[in-house]
């Protein structure tokens, strides 16, 4: 007979979830989650979000983590609701966003037999998952979901899966809370100090110094990104961000370079380049940032600070490294500059910032405006100005629309920004903004979007409507895999191979059908009102905005090419030399 | 500038890990995911009070992708401590192979002299063929196996590098 204390393995699953500060699920149900799902109908904690894929309830609860800084939530079934869920898991491995993946699985003494329905998902999500269990005994259940959570948020974040025989959440056991669990994973967050030291000391002797940030700030935390900010805004340091760093620093601030590399801006890639100090909190040498490795930013000493050792000198060579977590790090180099009253060498970063500020006139992100077409740049500006007061949360999808985003939307504060950064998941950025919306249902949340992009995922669109979240799908409808096109133009000598849709939904029918908000904008002359009436609705919308199919992002760092090699613009002589793959990384 | 040192190195890394469902899956895994050389493997549990497996893994690359494959193993949740026997100071390592030799005559009486002076052992006989198990660095092993070639050598199994440091300190 089943003691009193005991629990049958869905009621231990769900009580953990709800000592581990779970609101809301993102989840599809199925046969091997069924008992799970019978014992969600009969409690009012946890929200569940019923998604129309199960690729969508994982990027929608990247959305909610990067949003609020939580772990991210998921419930799929066995076998394809399992498998459904490996480009999110992926998507949240590559940008370090802390994630619990429960799925179903068919009953223990099938595993192995090819039942119906199933899938070696611990196999199969092992490359791509932070770390992964599969859950024999409904004894080690709650023990397992509370050592998940801390491994997917401690140290650097990531996707964590929970795989779960349907026997084992059938059957009765003891719950244990997180209390009287003891985890051995325990990444290390304080950095060491004769480091900082030594780091102060490289600062202090810097006469082209520049901070380069990354998505491990935000990661990090609120606290982070404040002492960033303070410590830039103590020693007037120029600071660029990786595409997943933007926010961690105020982007209007004059301090700012904006965000740096393959579509970054002129002044902070040369300021990259030509610095002789560069200080990297929270950002990995990504490739897509360094452009060819062997002439990146040759002059200068580099000083990085991760909380993953594997980052250190993994792309590229340090000469300092500090390993922790940035808060800690930030908080003792402050402490230890303050103490020892550093003094710059003032009049060498006065002459620094004069040749910045010339870099900056150069105004990369300047194009060729237009009173017939709506260009793409255009659109965004407009949704920038006119949606800043609201200070909203913007997700991307992928492609020439997310570069611009990046280059025109200004992010005075973490957690605002949400954009699939390191797989570059096309379909991210609607369900990502469900996710947003959930956690802040009065926001504004803006998908910003390209039609090829939107219709990876466009069926979360009656998710929206179900929940009533009043998502805006701002679509630049160029008709083309935009970014595919304009590598086919620079690249691949104009042939554009399969990168044109000849056909697409009508998408303010297609709004209409799903029962959200459908608008439309054919000249530049009709993009505020849009944008006006688009916010003005308290429904989802989607908004199709058909701007010029011809127009490039730029700047550009072509493919093998150094941060000193950027294209401008059209007009840009440089375009002409193709790119380099001997020497350094192959880029694609 | 940025300078990679390309000179190959070859290092023997010892691991401890959970012994649980998948750890050696997880550990190849990063291995073939990534790029990296395995030229030996070899793996037993060790403490089953603890429930604690140790690794032996002898791989090559440059110095930035040795210290990259000791961060990355590091970097895995079941994985307790890992180090590089080739630079933490001296150490030894050994291996075990049973080498089967079938042959007749002189060729067998041959195969027998070699193994005394590689103070292999005899565990398996039969009128046409031997089973010898020998001990000791790999090349030893090597170099018995390449001996016996000519004598008859039918098959060979082996265990793999396993190492430890020398002194009292422990992993």
């Amino acid at each position: 007979m089943a003691h009193q204390d005991t629990l049958n393995g869905a009621e231990i699953l769900l009580k953990a979830l709800v000592d581990q500060g779970v609101e809301v699920i993102f989840g599809y149900p199925g046969g091997a989650v069924l008992p799970i799902y019978d014992e969600m109908f009969k409690q009012n904690r946890l929200r569940h979000i019923l998604v129309r894929h199960e690729q969508a309830a994982v990027h929608a609860a990247e959305g909610y983590a990067r949003s609020t800084g939580k772990v991210g939530c998921v419930l799929v079934t066995s076998g394809p609701g399992a498998t459904n869920t490996v480009t999110g898991l992926t998507d949240a491995l590559m940008d370090s966003i802390p994630l619990v993946c429960i799925t179903g699985q068919v009953p223990t003494s099938l595993i192995g037999n090819d039942a119906f329905q199933e899938a070696d998902i611990t196999g199969i999500t092992r490359p791509c998952t932070k770390h992964n269990y599969l859950v024999k005994d409904v004894n080690n259940l709650a023990k397992t979901i509370h050592e998940a959570f801390h491994v997917a948020r401690s140290g650097r974040p990531g996707p964590v899966l929970v795989d779960l025989p349907k026997d084992v959440v059938q059957s009765k056991g003891e719950y244990q809370p997180p209390s009287r669990v003891k985890s051995k994973y325990k990444p290390q967050v304080k950095g060491d100090l004769k480091a900082i030291e030594k780091a102060v000391d490289m600062i202090a002797k810097a006469k082209r110094p520049i901070v380069y940030v990354g998505g491990g700030v935000i990661n990090s935390g609120p606290a982070a990104c404040q002492l960033l900010t303070q410590f830039v805004r103590m020693t007037g340091f120029p600071c660029t961000q990786t595409l997943m760093g933007l926010g961690a620093f105020p982007g209007s601030d004059p301090l700012s370079l904006g965000m740096l590399g393959m579509h970054g801006t002129f002044e902070a890639n040369l300021a990259m380049h030509g610095c002789d100090l560069m200080i990297n909190v929270g950002a990995r040498f990504d490739d897509r940032v360094t452009g060819r490795v062997n002439a990146f930013a040759p002059y200068s000493k580099k000083i990085h600070i991760d909380i993953d050792p594997s980052s250190i000198n993994k792309n590229v060579l340090v000469d300092l490294s500090v390993v922790g977590d940035a808060a800690h790090i930030l908080e003792d180099l402050i402490k230890v500059w303050k103490a020892r009253q550093v003094r710059m060498d003032d009049k060498a970063l006065k002459a620094w910032w004069s040749e910045i500020e010339g870099w900056r006139s150069r105004n990369c992100l300047h194009f060729e405006t237009s009173n017939k077409i709506i260009k793409p740049q255009y659109a965004l500006q407009r949704l920038y100005e006119l949606t800043k007061h609201k200070n909203p949360y913007i997700t991307t999808e992928v492609g020439q629309h997310q570069m611009w985003a990046a280059q025109h939307f200004k992010f005075e504060q973490p957690n605002h920004w949400m954009t699939s950064g390191g797989l570059g998941t096309m379909g991210y950025g609607l369900p990502a903004a469900m996710g947003v919306q959930t956690a802040h249902p009065d926001a504004l949340v803006i998908d910003i979007s390209g039609e090829s992009s939107f219709q990876m995922n466009l069926q979360e669109m009656a998710t929206l409507c179900q929940h009533r979240l009043p998502v805006k799908v701002f679509i630049l409808n160029n008709q083309y895999m935009g970014m595919v096109r304009q590598w086919q133009e620079l690249i691949h000598g104009g042939r554009y191979s399969e990168s044109h849709m000849h056909t697409h939904p009508d998408f303010v029918k297609l709004a209409d059908a799903f029962g959200a908000v459908g608008l439309r904008a054919e000249s530049p002359g009709e993009v505020d009102d849009l944008i006006k009436e688009m916010i003005a609705v308290d429904r989802p919308v989607i908004a199709d905005l058909r701007t010029d199919a011809s127009e490039n992002c730029f700047p550009m760092i072509m493919p093998g090419m150094a941060h000193n090699e950027m294209v401008l613009g059209p007009e840009d002589r440089s375009l002409d030399k193709p790119g380099s793959e001997e020497d350094g990384m192959v880029l694609v | 500038m940025t300078h990679i040192a390309e000179a190959i190195e070859r290092h023997t890394i010892a691991v401890l890990v959970d012994n649980e469902a998948g750890v050696l899956a997880r550990v190849i895994g990063l291995f073939s995911g990534r790029g990296y050389n395995i030229e030996s493997l070899t793996v037993a549990e060790v403490d089953n009070r603890e429930q604690l497996s140790r690794i032996t893994i002898v791989t090559t690359g440059t110095k930035m992708i040795v210290e990259q494959i000791k961060n990355q193993l590091r970097r895995l949740v079941p994985v307790h401590k890992v180090s590089d026997l080739t630079i933490e100071g001296a150490h030894v390592s050994r291996e075990l192979a049973l080498v089967k030799v079938a042959s007749t005559g002189e060729k067998r009486v041959e195969a027998l002299r070699i193994a005394d002076i590689f103070r292999a052992n005899v565990i398996d006989a039969t009128n046409e063929s031997f089973v010898f198990e020998v001990v000791g660095a790999t090349d030893k092993v090597d170099a018995f196996i390449r001996l016996m070639e000519p004598l008859g050598l039918a098959d060979v199994s082996r265990t793999g590098v396993v190492a430890i440091a020398r002194g009292p300190a422990a992993l």
